[in-house]
């Protein structure tokens, strides 16, 4: 593979983290020359968490180029619109968990709430194709994270990664209950 | 689950995706590191988390979180004039509190060896400045490795450590926050542990090791020497790379990660220049470089921050009669920020318009998304105080800040703290703004790891000079913003457990005797004490205590306590909306109807929030389903 670049963006404490380096260890179980950086600081505190992958001998910084990213992730829907329109490349593609979070500035009423459909419409103006997660029966909001990884999967989003690949990353990363939990929730969506 | 410290304490030879950070801590147990000392700073933390991780019985190295980077250097230093190989490490700003010791190491015979690592913030991602450290490093005739990613940090700070133990000197490793938090598959060598021979071997004749007056001349000559030593070890050294291009007229000198960003941006490119990669870039190869200096028409130097390398190149040309036009900084805006591919491809477009292509016109969004400021968590005490302290305030209060979580107070809806320099500042900073000051008061704000670190001397100024300002002590028990640290009033360090030294003992002893105490989530009681505070002649401390929410959430969750509900709007709501637009807690989320609603995913049903709220609107959940029933 030449290069294939990810952004991950979303909320400080959605778990973006965990979302990004099962990806990063998923692409290198495959076989793919794989490196990747998260953008920490004041992350913990509810501001925007991104995280960087690039994938393939061709790509050399851990950091993506604004506009370049072959697949953004999301787990927010205000993130996911940020993640579409700064760091999506035309033809790309969004996959993005519909969880909302609200802004300050939504919150005080200064601004308007992103709605799902402006979403979909930037992805359309764009070029990109668009995935919606929403899983209604989650047993934890907390593996919202886990449910765009199985949809990744499902759909291939991840080139030259298979499924096996993103449990075993799981599994590097997890252990005991907390493993068996989001396994078995990455089982029952990717199938 | 892959367990960190076994594959970083293994002997065979593997491999491992790794963070720099922790691709850092192989590179210490390979080199024999006994000793390493910090304190929690952003992009550092994760070495310290990797070096706890190893298993605790076979643990070669001693690890302390010292009170500051000072004190951690010392250590680091008094254990290394002893024979231990030492390691210290902080982030960018953190240099500045250790520079009165760190400064001196380059006199000194450091028997047992000594590497400084540095968290250096270009994009100020976590940061108060963007400062260059190799200036720092200059200045104190230290010699400094530049990697730039994680393979790299590794194989670096084993030269780094061998250098550093042969020739008894100090040598820094600097990273960026992008090369500590880069990620990468980190392939290292066999690692047997070597017979630990603890003899204490510290020894006066191997120095001096007093430097006073004219003593210090022949300290620092063989400071020099020993630079002109690496320097000339550095001509030869297998940490410089040299790429050779299609275009032999042009050169690139660079160094760390705008290398990895230069190679993004020159992929493709037909007339791709010449390019040398340092590894060590102070101090400098000059051979190589006059020898790659000469052999081109043009070199741009891309080099993230400062013109260190420039003017030292500038001057390299100058003394050799070379006319390679060398092309560095263009213009202000080349200072700022950090060289990411995006930011090169524009220096080298700037710098050379017929290298790259143009870039691809980015289209413009028809909706933005609204900016996400980061803020106090849910629950968080400090939200607590801020907002009762906001009710006490007479409008002209002057409100200075410290570093620490509670720094996010500057923000609306609080816009409580104004002025900001540096850790432990706010008291020296809130005295010189009472003089001549009678009408407006000042309040300042200071966090409880920040207290012990640099807060101490302020405090005592404050009571030794009589200065007449309130200090808000925010106290929530451990280091929140770097990733909970323990501290000293704690009741444990890295290690175990240890006796607490508490905040309120220590104002004592300094011989503070205005003190009260309050839970921050009292809001009442805080306001009050603040508004009779302002309202008083002297130097008033308030200690405004709860713990960390976020940390006593994460620590209950682990033991496998049930969290408390969420809290919800009850019938009683008025839309006064005081819990969004004053409290503002992120959990209280605002239809487009303008009905305020609880993010049952982010409310930790702490309740701090319900005395907020003027029409009692705000329930507990369980005494709601109670009335249900």
């Amino acid at each position: 593979m030449e290069r294939f670049d990810v952004f991950l963006i979303g909320v400080g404490g959605q778990g973006i983290g965990l979302l990004s380096e099962a990806l990063l260890r998923a692409a290198d179980a495959a076989g793919l020359t794989v490196r990747g950086v998260d953008t920490h600081g004041l992350a913990q505190r509810g501001g925007v968490v991104s995280s960087h992958l690039r994938l393939g001998e061709a790509a050399h910084s851990p950091l993506v180029s604004p506009g370049e990213a072959h697949l953004v992730v999301a787990l927010e829907r205000h993130e996911a619109l940020r993640g579409l329109t700064e760091w999506a490349a035309p033809g790309g593609t969004l996959v993005y968990y519909d969880a909302v979070w609200q802004p300050l500035g939504v919150r005080l009423g200064q601004v308007a709430a992103v709605e799902g459909e402006a979403v979909q419409a930037e992805c359309a103006r764009r070029g990109v194709r668009g995935v919606r997660v929403c899983v209604a029966d989650l047993p934890d909001s907390r593996m919202q994270n886990v449910a765009v990884l199985a949809a990744i999967a499902r759909q291939a989003l991840l080139p030259g990664v298979g499924r096996d690949h993103y449990r075993q990353a799981l599994g590097d990363l997890l252990g005991g209950a907390a493993l068996a939990a989001n396994l078995a929730l990455f089982d029952r969506l990717v199938t | 689950m892959k367990n960190l410290g076994e594959v970083l304490l293994s002997s065979a030879a593997g491999s491992e995706v790794l963070m720099g950070n922790s691709a850092l801590v192989r590179a210490m147990v390979e080199s024999g590191v006994r000793v390493a000392t910090a304190y929690p700073g952003s992009p550092t933390p994760e070495i310290a988390d990797a070096i706890l991780a190893l298993p605790a019985d076979r643990n070669p190295i001693y690890f302390e979180y010292s009170t500051n980077e000072k004190v951690a250097t010392e250590v680091a230093f008094g254990a290394a004039v002893n024979g231990h190989l030492a390691c210290v490490f902080f982030k960018s700003v953190g240099l500045n509190v250790a520079a009165d010791s760190f400064v001196q190491l380059g006199l000194m015979e450091i028997i047992g060896g000594l590497v400084i690592v540095l968290g250096d913030d270009p994009g100020a991602n976590s940061s108060q400045n963007e400062q260059d450290n190799r200036h720092l490093a200059r200045l104190a005739y230290i010699p400094v490795f530049e990697p730039a990613g994680p393979q790299e940090a590794y194989a670096q700070f084993k030269l780094a450590a061998h250098l550093a133990r042969e020739r008894r000197m100090p040598v820094v490793l600097r990273l960026t926050t992008h090369v500590c938090h880069a990620k990468e598959r980190v392939h290292f060598d066999a690692w047997s542990r070597p017979p630990v021979d603890d003899t204490p071997r510290f020894d006066p004749r191997h120095g001096p090791y007093i430097p006073l007056t004219t003593e210090v001349f022949p300290l620092k000559r063989r400071a020099l020497e020993k630079l002109a030593a690496v320097a000339q070890w550095s001509e030869q050294a297998p940490v410089h790379r040299l790429e050779p291009g299609r275009d032999r007229r042009r050169g690139v000198i660079t160094a760390g990660l705008p290398y990895l960003s230069l190679l993004d941006a020159l992929a493709g490119v037909a007339a791709r220049p010449d390019v040398l990669k340092l590894g060590v870039v102070f101090p400098l190869p000059k051979e190589l470089l006059a020898t790659f200096l000469a052999e081109h028409e043009e070199v741009k130097v891309i080099e993230e921050l400062d013109d260190f390398l420039e003017q030292q190149l500038a001057a390299l040309a100058h003394e050799r009669g070379l006319s390679t036009r060398i092309r560095g900084k263009l213009d202000l805006d080349d200072w700022l920020g950090e060289y990411t591919p995006a930011r090169v491809a524009g220096l080298l477009r700037k710098t050379w318009p017929d290298l790259l292509p143009p870039p691809a016109p980015a289209l413009l969004a028809a909706v933005t998304a609204p900016a996400r400021p980061a803020q106090l968590c849910p629950g968080c005490g400090h939200r607590s105080a801020f907002h009762a302290i906001q009710q006490a305030l007479a409008p002209d209060t002057i409100t200075v800040a410290d570093i620490g979580c509670h720094t996010l107070g500057f923000l609306p809806p609080y816009r409580l703290g104004q002025v900001l320099l540096c850790m432990g500042h706010v008291s020296g900073t809130a005295a010189g703004l009472s003089l001549f000051n009678a009408s407006r008061p000042v309040v300042g704000f200071l966090g409880d790891s920040t207290f012990f670190h640099a807060g101490l001397p302020g405090i005592v100024n404050a009571v030794y000079n009589r200065h007449n300002f309130t200090l808000v002590l925010m106290e929530n028990g451990t280091t929140a913003m770097t990733g909970h640290q323990e501290l000293p009033s704690s009741g444990r360090n890295a290690r175990e457990a240890v006796e607490k030294i508490p905040v309120r003992q220590v104002l004592a002893g300094l011989g503070v005797t205005d003190v009260a105490e309050v839970d921050a989530y009292q809001q009442a009681k805080l306001t009050e004490l603040v508004r009779a505070a302002t309202q008083r002649e002297g130097f008033k401390v308030i200690i405004a205590k709860h713990p960390c929410m976020l940390k006593l959430t994460r620590e209950n969750r682990r033991k496998g306590r049930k969290p408390q509900p969420p809290v919800r709007i009850g019938d009683k709501c008025t839309r006064q909306l005081t819990c969004i637009t004053e409290f503002g807690c992120p959990s209280f989320q605002r239809d487009a109807d303008g009905r305020i609603t609880v993010h049952t995913d982010l409310c930790i049903g702490d309740g701090s929030c319900r005395q907020t709220c003027a029409a009692g609107a705000i329930e507990p959940t369980r005494a709601a389903a109670s009335t249900e029933q």
